[in-house]
């Protein structure tokens, strides 16, 4: 039997997010017990249900140079930000 | 009893059974999705049973649980329809469908009340019930061709009519695609001996301790 996925958005302007998946064997049906799975107590402002076969996944990367500076954990920048507010503290402290 | 009572009972006792009887269906669905629907689907129905009963209430002075589980079994006003023990896919099907349809009906007309009170909390009862004739269509779509479906709806038929007024019989045969003049309805008043059973069991934990706060 096909499967749905289900995205479901929980406050009206809020990003769907995956919820789980129905097992039905066509959208009206998938419609018909997604609404007593996903809504039923309120929790949903609306779902996306969308067949399994029409979600193009992605999940090989290639980065065979490392390139670490593009990565948002690429480099740390804490303990230079720590030095930068001692500075910017004892700078102050001269200020005042 | 006046007539008010009356039929906040009769409608109250029809939601109440037909939920029991479809809650026999938890756990054994022909499908899990199905069976989390089913089920809820169910505890719709007792749920509104619950605000009628409560309706009810207010007037003989008591409180919804008294109504739905202290009554003795010939007190209680639902149809034979509902009452019917089914544990068959294709009957239970064609009385999920037959019920919703005749439901829609009662629930229009009760919308159109004079009674504010009445007409609210039908329009609420029908903004539930709309996804649940959506769920009993998409079933009844589907087993239209099939001759056990269709036997089930025939052989259930007589206790459809049975239970609407009959004024809003003839409305019921046009949607369904069966006749009233031929079908001799079985009417509300009469119980099936699938009540007491049902009763027995529904009744069982709340006699067990009379009295007791729960």
């Amino acid at each position: 039997m096909p499967v749905f996925e289900v995205f479901r958005q929980e406050r009206k302007g809020q990003p769907f997010a995956h919820a789980g998946s129905i097992e039905a064997p066509d959208a009206a049906f998938a419609d018909a017990w997604a609404r007593e799975q996903y809504g039923r107590r309120g929790e949903s402002e609306a779902l996306w249900l969308v067949p399994r076969g029409s979600i193009h996944a992605v999940t090989d990367w290639a980065d065979e140079f490392d390139l670490k500076y593009r990565r948002v954990d690429g480099y740390s920048i804490k303990s230079r930000l720590k030095e930068a507010r001692e500075r910017a503290g004892s700078a102050a402290a001269v200020d005042s | 009893m006046n007539e008010r009572v009356q039929l906040l009972l009769s409608t109250a006792d029809d939601e109440l059974i037909v939920g029991w009887r479809d809650s026999e269906w938890t756990g054994i669905a022909p499908t899990l999705e199905e069976d989390v629907a089913f089920s809820s689907i169910a505890q719709n129905e007792i749920g509104h049973a619950r605000a009628l009963y409560e309706l009810a209430a207010a007037e003989l002075g008591t409180n919804a649980d008294a109504l739905a589980f202290d009554r003795s079994p010939h007190e209680y006003r639902c149809a034979p329809l509902v009452e019917l023990h089914l544990l068959e896919w294709a009957h239970t099907i064609a009385r999920r469908y037959l019920y919703e349809e005749a439901d829609r009906l009662r629930i229009d007309a009760l919308m159109r009340s004079a009674d504010t009170e009445l007409a609210g909390l039908a329009a609420k009862i029908d903004r539930e019930e709309t996804y649940h004739r959506l769920h009993a269509e998409l079933w009844a779509d589907r087993l239209r061709d099939e001759p056990r479906f269709r036997a089930a709806v025939e052989e259930l038929w007589p206790y459809a009519l049975g239970l609407l007024e009959p004024e809003l019989r003839p409305e019921l045969a046009r949607r369904i695609g069966l006749r009233v003049d031929s079908t001799q309805a079985i009417e509300r008043g009469e119980h099936t001996p699938a009540l007491a059973e049902l009763w027995h069991e529904m009744t069982e934990v709340r006699r067990s301790e009379p009295g007791a706060e729960w």
